[in-house]
């Protein structure tokens, strides 16, 4: 049996195994190692679990013995140190040595620092694994400020929130999740989060963060503790504790010192292989045609792409499909996709706006030549599918203009005009 | 209100006895059994025998509470009726003091009740002294009241309905008769039925619906009637078919008739060419006449409203008594009035220029016995002003004080505009009316709530002398009151109180049956006096009977007449001359009714399904003049006369004439932003009744093509829009009915107008779409009730009104997006509750990926895409796979 060496036990690598171990169950004999301490789990659920709405097991999608039922050896707690290429061997940091015919990295991101003074004090957290939550989990009531105003610092101040904690989110920008939602959703969203006790200073740069008892920690070799955080236009935030979460970084140093090509991250081609050919990587890791990943939907595909190629059924390639990003805050549903702002392709014509402002509910759909290029949907996304289907299928949408906000349930008569037609005589 | 409040109104009221009244509508009079939730015609009534028209049948649906006037108010402020009595009678009492009883006016309606107008006319004419008491009869009958005292000496109608179906020649003249009169048309249409050979021909510029029956439609130019008929006395005489022994026996004046129809000459390819007809149409029209012995013609506004409608009437009643043809059975002249008690006015004297029962006031005899009777010192004694001169004397200042009594002149009188400016700017203005909002109420200073329909108790006459009674079967709404309770209580305030000691309506009519006695003395037909000692019970139990009350259903068929002489009259009708058409002013318009609506829509305007039939004001034209013109067929076109303009909507009528167009009379700025045709019509004058040419008049059209159109449902009053026309829907809210209107603009509605307009809307939702510039609103309140719904776009956006009529209920479950849809969801199969919610899949769907093979979640995903993205729901699935497959 060929040997498989996955590096990384995240969603992208428990993907892979799923996909692979089902394509070719006997080819490969399997060994993952993972630095964290964990089986397999669900990522996307530490926000609920943070907010106290699940716990660890029921986001636990790869207990230790599914690996067992497919003789799978994991390893965790331990990162690989270094890859002999020559040699086809990992080496971990415990001291493994594993032999590999392929190896596939998915070594993830790690949370992106702060560039300002005082990110490793003591009580500057990320919120990035099952151990940030747990971290987070066993704060005493405290002033929190949750640096960074994307997906991961609302879901984090939302979670914090409900845990009882004073929470002050920063954001660099005018709107929150500036990537995901325009300007109308952003600030709703800001009101709805308000509403629930959230306080947010927008359009605000970090400048440093500000420590107590340096002095008393240095003598005791300590680093100090968050007292406040200064922003730029000096504003100064009590804190006890700062949760940065302003984005995240691929982590290909692994790949880099290996002497695999890496930009941003592992530079990977159409069937997710590297610079090397018994190296492939997937996930949150790697770049591919010049971009890099966040969100999962791209993961999954690439595992299924990978694990064909390693099945050595290989004939798909991996092409990224722009799809819909799919978040929940706080229990409000947010769908979000393509030119949602209709600025995208500088130099085009911008297109039309259609807007639907509803209690709870907004919605967004951007239209260029009859057709929609994007949306974002607020609330009630119970209609997303439908856009995304037209907006995937490039379907020209003209004849469903007048109700097209109002979703499938309105759309589906065009030619029906005839009840109220414009006669003034019968 | 809604029907099952009504009927529980009802049937608290009548405990479900049917009784027996008279419709409201038009002057055919029909009789109408009903117990105030069902209702149908009276069998037993003379006039329709069961049937009823669409309106008539509808009637139901106009009542209710809902925008009817409850209060007596006072300059804004509700007070009672006391204070109210005393601030008319106190006014009027002031202004006859100061300036005279000529100061004062009333302006009254033939939708008063016999008794209303009796105590009205004895209080103007002889208690105050002033002859200012004038009707809206006369911008529909005054010209025949004319032609008939000209004729007949006394305004009688001589024939009755059943001569139409005894007739073997019909004529309809000036008269839509099908959608107008429609019991009178469908008892014509069953006679033709009957007796296929009876012949009947339509006389009228338009083709109109009546047109469907006839054998003949002479579509003459308009203001061609006396050419017409002069030419047929000529025929007449020329083809020996003159009665020329009833001639001798029974009239007078004839040859200078004669002489004067022949001066036309005898060419009938000229004149038929001058009329705008064939040859072979004028004179097999001729023919007929001659050949049928039994001719009714029947005429009415389109003979009337002219600048010469007195001698048109004269024209058509000269061919018959040249025929020998009046009051015999299935031959008469047969003049039609449009409203329900225009005869019951007529008769008691509401006119200026009647004294009272058929008298005249500028006779010393008639005066000095009337004066006798009523024991009236000041009794008037000079006509007084007619309509259109009573409101130039209100705009004058001539008349300070006007007392507006069911009616609503500031649509209904020529240069209706001016009209309003004269009420804005008079001293006093009294409104006795029984709805709330209206474009004469909104003049008042003081307004008085009478009784409507259903309510009021006394007498109607109908077009043929049947006298009937309308009979209450709700009670009054609020303080509302009897017009005769108001004026009496008035009239003993300004210290008439012997003259006017009236208890209940009976006594009047009593009184009035008496007087009658009074014309007989004179040789008038009107006689009542049968009744003039009617008991209270006997009032009650009153049966349809014509007058004379001597059984003969006609008059004058003895050829002895109500003149001096006992001879008829012929009467010269020199042809009008020939209104040039200029470039300013190129197209005719007519005005008049369609079948569905009736005067200014106070009530039938309550009632959404008599919209159906046509829903927006508009101008019919010909398609040429739409191309010449360049109008849009469904489009809007403005059009303007020298007096005013309209806005409205264009429909294509091939009946049209070329060069002339038509446009309904009914709408006022309650039901549209501009449509009051009264608008545009000059306020020329038939010189003899003082009947306003409203057939006629010359007006500009102009295409509009308005940026956007629209719908709005709400309760409230619409948004400053440049063009809005409603129709009421059956939901009804706290600030009213529910009304469906038409919008269409060329400026933006902006946010914050729409905020402004409706400032108690609690929540708004909203649809844009800014490049195309649809967008949709709901208002809603503070509970979630639906207020208003508006929908704009460059096309009229779809909507279902039945359904979002149902969504202005109390507990109709409010959907924001199927409310801005302005429609239900199409829901589609049920599918079960979303079980993925990143990808909506519901659980149905993955039930049937699993039935089709999916063994595992990751097959699920798949199949459907459930479980692919954030993967919460995969506990879910694992359940579903489980259930599935054991």
């Amino acid at each position: 049996m060929k040997r498989l060496v996955v590096v990384g036990n995240g969603m992208a690598a428990c993907r892979l195994l799923e996909e692979l171990t089902r394509l070719a169950p006997d080819l490969y004999q399997i060994t993952v190692v993972g630095d964290e301490p964990f089986a397999g789990y669900n990522r996307v659920m530490l926000s609920p679990l943070l907010g106290g709405g699940t716990d660890e097991k029921t986001i636990t999608t790869h207990p230790h013995q599914w690996y067992r039922d497919r003789n799978i050896r994991l390893i965790t707690g331990t990162p690989v140190v270094a890859i002999h290429r020559r040699r086809r061997q990992v080496e971990t940091a415990a001291g493994h040595r594993l032999d590999y015919d392929r190896l596939l990295l998915a070594t993830g991101a790690a949370p992106r620092q702060l560039p300002v003074e005082g990110v490793t004090l003591d009580g500057v957290v990320s919120f990035r694994d099952l151990y940030d939550v747990r971290r987070l989990l066993s704060l005493s009531a405290a002033r929190v400020v949750v640096v960074g105003g994307g997906f991961l610092g609302l879901e984090a101040a939302d979670a914090l929130v409900k845990q009882g904690h004073d929470v002050t989110l920063v954001h660099s920008r005018g709107h929150l999740l500036n990537q995901q939602l325009d300007e109308s959703a952003g600030h709703r969203l800001q009101q709805d989060l308000e509403a629930r006790g959230l306080k947010f200073v927008m359009q605000a740069r970090t400048q440093s963060i500000e420590g107590t008892c340096l002095e008393e920690s240095r003598e005791e070799g300590g680093r100090g503790r968050v007292a406040a955080v200064h922003l730029a236009d000096g504003q100064r935030l009590p804190a006890d504790y700062v949760v940065q979460a302003v984005g995240i970084v691929p982590r290909a140093e692994l790949a880099a010192s290996a002497g695999l090509t890496v930009n941003q991250g592992v530079r990977v081609d159409d069937t997710l292989q590297t610079f090397d050919p018994a190296i492939y990587a997937i996930g949150e890791c790697v770049e591919h045609r010049e971009r890099t990943f966040g969100l999962v939907a791209p993961l999954y595909e690439q595992a299924a792409v990978c694990a064909s190629h390693l099945a050595e059924l290989g004939h798909r390639r991996y092409l990224y499909a722009d799809s819909a990003t799919r978040l929940k805050i706080s229990g409000i549903d947010l769908v979000s996709c393509g030119d949602f702002l209709g600025d995208r392709d500088k130099g085009t014509e911008q297109g039309e706006t259609l807007q639907l402002n509803l209690p709870g509910s907004y919605r967004r759909v951007q239209i260029r030549d009859n057709r929609v290029v994007g949306m974002v949907l607020y609330g009630d996304v119970s209609d997303a599918p439908f856009f995304e289907k037209l907006w995937k299928e490039n379907t020209d949408i003209s004849a469903l203009r007048e109700t097209l906000l109002l979703g499938e349930a309105f759309c589906k008569r065009p030619g029906d005009s005839d009840q109220n037609s414009e006669e003034i005589a019968a | 209100m809604n029907a099952e409040a009504r009927a529980q109104k009802a049937v608290a009221t009548n405990a479900g006895t049917a009784i027996c009244t008279t419709c409201p509508y038009c002057g055919v009079g029909c009789g109408i059994r009903t117990d105030g939730v069902t209702l149908k015609g009276d069998t037993q009534h003379p006039a329709n025998a069961g049937r009823l028209c669409v309106k008539g049948s509808s009637v139901l649906e106009t009542l209710g509470d809902q925008d009817r006037l409850l209060n007596p108010e006072v300059d804004g402020e509700v007070v009672s009726w006391d204070q109210a009595l005393d601030e008319v009678a106190g006014r009027f009492r002031r202004i006859v003091d100061e300036h005279g009883p000529d100061a004062v006016a009333f302006y009254v309606s033939g939708q008063l009740l016999t008794e209303d107008y009796y105590v009205a006319n004895k209080l103007m004419k002889g208690y105050i002294g002033s002859a200012n008491i004038d009707t809206n009869s006369r911008l529909c009958m005054s010209s025949a009241v004319v032609a008939h005292k000209r004729a007949f000496g006394e305004d009688v109608v001589p024939g009755c309905y059943e001569d139409l179906e005894l007739a073997d020649l019909v004529i309809l003249t000036g008269s839509n008769t099908a959608w107008a009169h429609p019991i009178v048309y469908q008892r014509i249409v069953a006679a033709k039925q009957a007796r296929p050979d009876m012949k009947v021909v339509v006389i009228d510029p338009r083709r109109t619906a009546t047109c469907d029956l006839a054998d003949l439609h002479l579509a003459i130019r308009p203001g061609q009637d006396v050419p017409l008929f002069n030419g047929l006395l000529t025929w007449l005489d020329d083809n020996q078919a003159l009665d020329q022994a009833y001639i001798d026996a029974h009239t007078e004046g004839f040859q200078a008739t004669l002489e004067t129809a022949r001066s036309q000459g005898n060419d009938w390819e000229a004149l038929a060419a001058k009329m705008g007809v064939s040859k072979v149409d004028l004179t097999t029209f001729y023919h007929w006449f001659a050949a049928c012995e039994r001719t009714v013609t029947v005429f009415s506004q389109g003979v009337n409203q002219a600048r010469n409608g007195s001698d048109q009437g004269n024209a058509i009643i000269n061919a018959h008594l040249a025929t020998g043809r009046v009051g015999k059975p299935g031959a008469s002249p047969f003049s039609i009035t449009g409203q329900p008690n225009a005869m019951g006015g007529r008769e008691v004297g509401g006119l200026a220029n009647q004294l009272a029962v058929h008298l005249d006031i500028d006779n010393p005899a008639h005066h000095a016995a009337v004066a006798d009777f009523w024991q009236a010192p000041a009794l008037a004694s000079k006509n007084g002003l007619t309509a259109v001169e009573l409101f130039e004397a209100v705009s004058s200042g001539e008349v300070k004080a006007v007392w507006i009594m069911a009616t609503n002149p500031v649509d209904s009188l020529p240069e209706a505009d001016k009209v309003r400016q004269a009420l804005m700017a008079c001293d006093t203005v009294v409104v006795s009316d029984c709805v709330a909002s209206g474009d004469t109420l909104a003049c008042a200073d003081i307004r008085l709530p009478a009784l409507g329909w259903g309510e009021k108790s006394g007498m109607v006459t109908n077009s043929e002398r049947c006298v009937s009674r309308q009979r209450p079967f709700v009670p009054a709404p609020g303080q509302a009151k009897a017009d005769w309770w108001i004026i009496t209580e008035v009239a003993q305030r300004m210290g008439f109180a012997d003259a006017f000691p009236y208890q209940h309506e009976h006594d009047i009519f009593a009184e009035y049956s008496a007087l009658t006695a009074v014309a007989g003395q004179f040789g008038k037909r009107l006689d009542l006096t049968g009744a003039a000692e009617l008991s209270a019970d006997q009032y009650a139990q009153w049966q349809p009977q014509q007058w004379p009350l001597n059984g003969d259903p006609r008059c004058y068929a003895d050829g002895q007449f109500s003149t001096p002489s006992g001879r008829a009259r012929f009467v010269s009708c020199d042809n009008p001359p020939v209104r040039q058409i200029g470039d300013a002013f190129p197209i005719i318009l007519n005005s008049g009714r369609i079948r569905d609506q009736w005067h200014t829509m106070t009530r039938t305007g309550r009632a959404g399904r008599l919209f159906a039939h046509l829903s927006e004001p508009f101008a019919a034209l010909h398609p040429q003049d739409i191309e010449r013109y360049r109008l849009q067929e469904g489009g809007f076109v403005r059009l303007t006369s020298r007096v005013g303009d309209a806005l409205v909507r264009v429909t294509r009528d091939t009946g049209q004439r070329p060069g002339t167009a038509f446009m309904p009379m009914h709408w006022t700025d309650q039901f549209s932003r501009r449509a009051r045709v009264d608008a545009l019509v000059p306020a020329r004058l038939d010189p003899h009744s003082g009947q306003p040419a409203f057939k006629h008049t010359p007006v500009n059209v102009s295409d509009w093509q308005p940026r956007w159109h629209g719908w709005l449902f709400t309760a409230a009053s619409p948004p400053a829009v440049e063009y809005w026309a409603r129709v009421p829907v059956d939901a009804f809210l706290q600030a009213g009915q529910v009304q469906r209107y038409r919008l269409a603009g060329d400026a933006d509605l902006t946010e914050q107008q729409l905020h402004d307009w409706l400032p108690q809307a609690a929540q708004w939702l909203a649809l844009n779409d800014p490049a195309t510039g649809h967008y949709r609103r709901a208002a809603l309140d503070k509970d979630g009730h639906l207020l208003a719904w508006l929908a704009i776009g460059e096309t009229l956006p779809v909507c279902d009104v039945d359904w979002l009529a149902d969504c202005f209920a109390d507990d109709a479950d409010i959907q924001h997006l199927a409310i801005l849809a302005g429609q239900p969801a199409d829901a589609g199969p049920d599918l079960g509750p979303v079980i993925c919610s990143c990808f909506q899949v519901r659980q149905k769907t993955i039930e049937a990926v699993v039935e089709e093979g999916a063994d595992s979640v990751e097959a699920i995903g798949k199949g459907c895409q459930a479980g692919t993205n954030c993967g919460s729901c995969i506990p879910e699935l694992r359940g579903l796979l489980e259930t599935c497959t054991s």
